[in-house]
């Protein structure tokens, strides 16, 4: 996979410091597992947070030491512990984990001509808005909105705008104020992972699309 | 933002290395021989520090022990997978108090991912020296954080320390989102030039 478009430093900075939005960090980790080149930065900004903490000013430990004193709630604790990581699968993709299924046993719902989406649930409380859209061949796609971070990471096919061509992997992660107006491939269309910092956006822009498309 | 301009008031950078190579046998210990006193040090040197990091990060005093001891709970579980060659134990133990974080604060992310996963790709092409090369990688990195303009060093320590999303960090400094993203854009820049001849 030939990736050209990656996000930004301070977004992989963001991440790696854990201090990304969920809905951002789920399409940064999803781009990560097949971009080696921003694996490679994250690891790079690991440091940073290492070195930091390692100068923090510590607080002292009401617990001497884990087990010594304390045999069965380690005990428990270890027990929850591997009842946790046993449940995770190292093997399923970031998306698949995201969707709970596969990509092609999603059950689309129709946003408008030409264009489905699938809003993705994430923890409770979660600020911001994860979904996938799917867009068909040749259709003008939900721009990005103005105001806070967002993130588009290409799942199949691609699309393009006036900064260039977005395929497979690929991520647009456009400042607050780029006016653009993406266009899906005309023989393939796209799939997307779309994450806004900002929930209510999302829908002023579809329906701001759409407008001219009813007039036609 | 006390916590920030304190932080940067009070900066002490000690050359890590004697240090950084006494915990990476610590844990190597604790990986191999399953030694229990090594362990012991390594929550003596550590747990602390992931505590004071929790309560930086928004967490009560009960909860920052609690995580304080999941985490190194996790260091002796998972202390298998570290390898000395694979980074530095202290970045290592690092992201494992971050992901314990996350997981609490959002409550289970299934997405989120492990950081041995990705160590363990890692691995395979480093060299034994990769080690070596490693310490005077986070050595570099412990300079440039010192030499940081304080605007810089401000936005970095709200991103990695006190958690702050940069939106978020734009609204306490009262800055534009694009200029808490650029200061964070010029420190790493910084860093990986510091680097960039050790890769
Ligand atoms: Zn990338």
């Amino acid at each position: 996979m030939k990736i050209n478009h990656h996000p930004d430093a301070s977004t992989l900075m963001s991440y790696a410091a854990g201090s990304l939005p969920e809905v951002l960090s789920a399409v940064v980790a999803a781009h990560i597992e097949v971009c080696p080149r921003c694996a490679a930065e994250v690891a790079e900004m690991e440091r940073i947070g290492a070195s930091l903490f390692e100068r923090i000013e510590a607080v002292p430990m009401l617990e001497p030491a884990l087990g010594a004193n304390e045999k069965s709630s380690t005990q428990e604790l270890a027990q929850l512990l591997d009842t946790r990581f046993a449940a995770e699968d190292p093997d399923e993709s970031v998306l698949t984990r995201l969707l709970g299924r596969e990509l092609s046993d999603v059950h689309w719902k129709r946003l408008g001509f030409g264009i489905w989406h699938h809003p993705i649930q994430l923890s409770p409380g979660t600020q911001g808005d994860l979904r996938l859209i799917k867009v068909a061949p040749g259709q003008v796609m939900p721009e990005h909105g103005h105001g806070g971070s967002e993130l588009t990471l290409v799942l199949e096919g691609a699309y393009s705008d006036e900064t260039g061509c977005y395929r497979t992997g690929d991520v647009s992660d456009l400042g607050d104020d780029v006016e653009h107006r993406p266009i899906s491939d005309p023989s393939e269309g796209c799939i997307c992972l779309i994450a806004s910092e900002q929930k209510a956006r999302f829908k002023d822009v579809v329906a701001r699309i759409f407008q001219p498309l009813t007039g036609l | 933002m006390v916590v920030a301009t304190s932080s940067i008031g009070q900066r002490r950078y000690s050359p890590a290395s004697a240090n950084t190579i006494a915990m990476a046998h610590l844990l190597q210990r604790v990986a191999e021989e399953r030694d229990r006193e090594a362990f012991e040090e390594l929550y003596g040197s550590f747990a602390p520090r992931v505590k004071a990091y929790m309560i930086r990060q928004g967490a009560d005093p009960t909860t920052a022990e609690e995580l304080a001891q999941e985490t190194l709970m996790t260091v002796w579980r998972k202390a298998g997978l570290y390898s000395d060659t694979k980074g530095s134990a202290t970045t290592w133990i690092f992201t494992i108090a971050r992901n314990l974080r996350i997981d609490r604060l959002r409550r289970e992310v299934p997405w989120q991912a492990l950081p041995e996963g990705r160590d363990e790709e890692a691995a395979d092409d480093q060299a034994p020296d990769e080690a070596v090369a490693e310490r005077q990688r986070r050595h570099r990195v412990h300079e440039v954080l010192s030499e940081l303009p304080s605007d810089q060093h401000q936005v970095v320590v709200l991103s990695y320390i006190e958690g702050l999303s940069h939106s978020e960090i734009a609204e306490r400094l009262e800055l534009p989102l694009g200029t808490v993203k650029s200061r964070m854009r010029l420190a790493y820049q910084k860093i990986r030039e510091s680097v960039e001849d050790l890769k």
